[in-house]
């Protein structure tokens, strides 16, 4: 069953072109691919572009600020899962994400765009591994 | 000084961008990756979205020789499938598929004040940083 209520295929399609858009701009300007997940680690351990990395992530902050402040609309934040979850979860996001090298953004969004092998495995790997996560937790009544 | 200043503008412009999209709410996410119950396919359209417009224009990049504000394109060489990508790819899947959470939403959360994404951002770099001590 597709969940009609919730489905929002406009502002997800005009979210994703604006998205292009900023990697776009990220990628003409400083030459460098947005990934997010590197750009936040190389952050916390580089001095290469540590300012720039950071006016990104504040710029990342920023985002839905603007967006709330200019349209005067709500933006919902929902998240039920439990605090020892949380912590597990992060864990794994950020030991992934260095270890694999990407994530939505790296991979699925600029490595797909290039054509890149490592990425689109990468990307395929990563979703079903999470429509299984999800699958099970439900299954477990786990939140 | 400019390669700052539209560093500042993208991280920007991808926030709005999660935040039109419906990428900042884990709750949607998560309905998202529920393909098997009351499924919302919203989130492909972001994706789908993103590299409708990034797929075309890095074609018509190709020939550019050098970015407008740096020395050279960065882009990653490695071509390896190797068992990296494949153990932190999944392992990635695995902790976003619990909290519905990557990345790039992390971050923009933290405009929402709200302590357990705070605590999810602080778990995911301890994540960066304990692989400096695992040897794969």
């Amino acid at each position: 069953m597709i969940d009609i209520i919730n489905f929002t295929p406009y502002s997800s399609l005009i979210g994703g072109l604006i998205i292009g858009v900023a990697v776009v701009l990220f990628f003409i300007t400083t030459g460098r691919l947005a990934g997010i997940s590197g750009i936040v680690s190389s952050t916390l351990e580089k001095n290469e572009n540590k300012f720039s990395n950071l006016l990104f992530i504040i710029g990342l902050v920023l985002g839905p600020l603007v967006f709330i402040f200019f349209s005067k609309n709500d933006v919902v934040f929902k998240m039920t899962s439990s605090i020892p979850l949380i912590i597990v979860g992060g864990l794994l996001v950020g030991l992934g994400t260095k270890i694999g090298r990407g994530c939505t953004s790296g991979h699925g969004i600029c490595g797909i765009s290039r054509f890149s092998t490592r990425s689109i495995l990468a990307t395929i790997i990563f979703m079903i591994f999470a429509m299984i996560t999800v699958f099970f937790l439900q299954l477990l009544e786990i939140s | 000084m400019y390669k700052n200043i539209f560093s500042l503008i993208s991280g920007l412009v991808f926030g709005i961008g999660l935040t039109i999209g419906g990428m900042t709410n884990p709750s949607k996410v998560i309905a998202f990756l529920n393909i098997t119950n009351n499924w919302d396919p919203s989130l492909i359209f972001v994706m789908g979205g993103a590299i409708a417009f990034v797929l075309p224009s890095f074609y018509l990049l190709k020939n550019k020789e050098k970015p407008i504000f740096a020395s050279s394109f960065q882009i990653p060489s490695s071509k390896n499938i190797n068992q990296k990508l494949i153990l932190g790819s999944s392992m990635f899947g695995i902790g976003w598929g619990l909290i519905g959470l990557c990345p790039g939403p992390a971050i923009s959360s933290i405009a929402f004040l709200q302590p357990l994404s705070i605590l999810f951002i602080i778990s995911m770099m301890s994540g960066f940083y304990l692989t400096k001590f695992i040897k794969i």
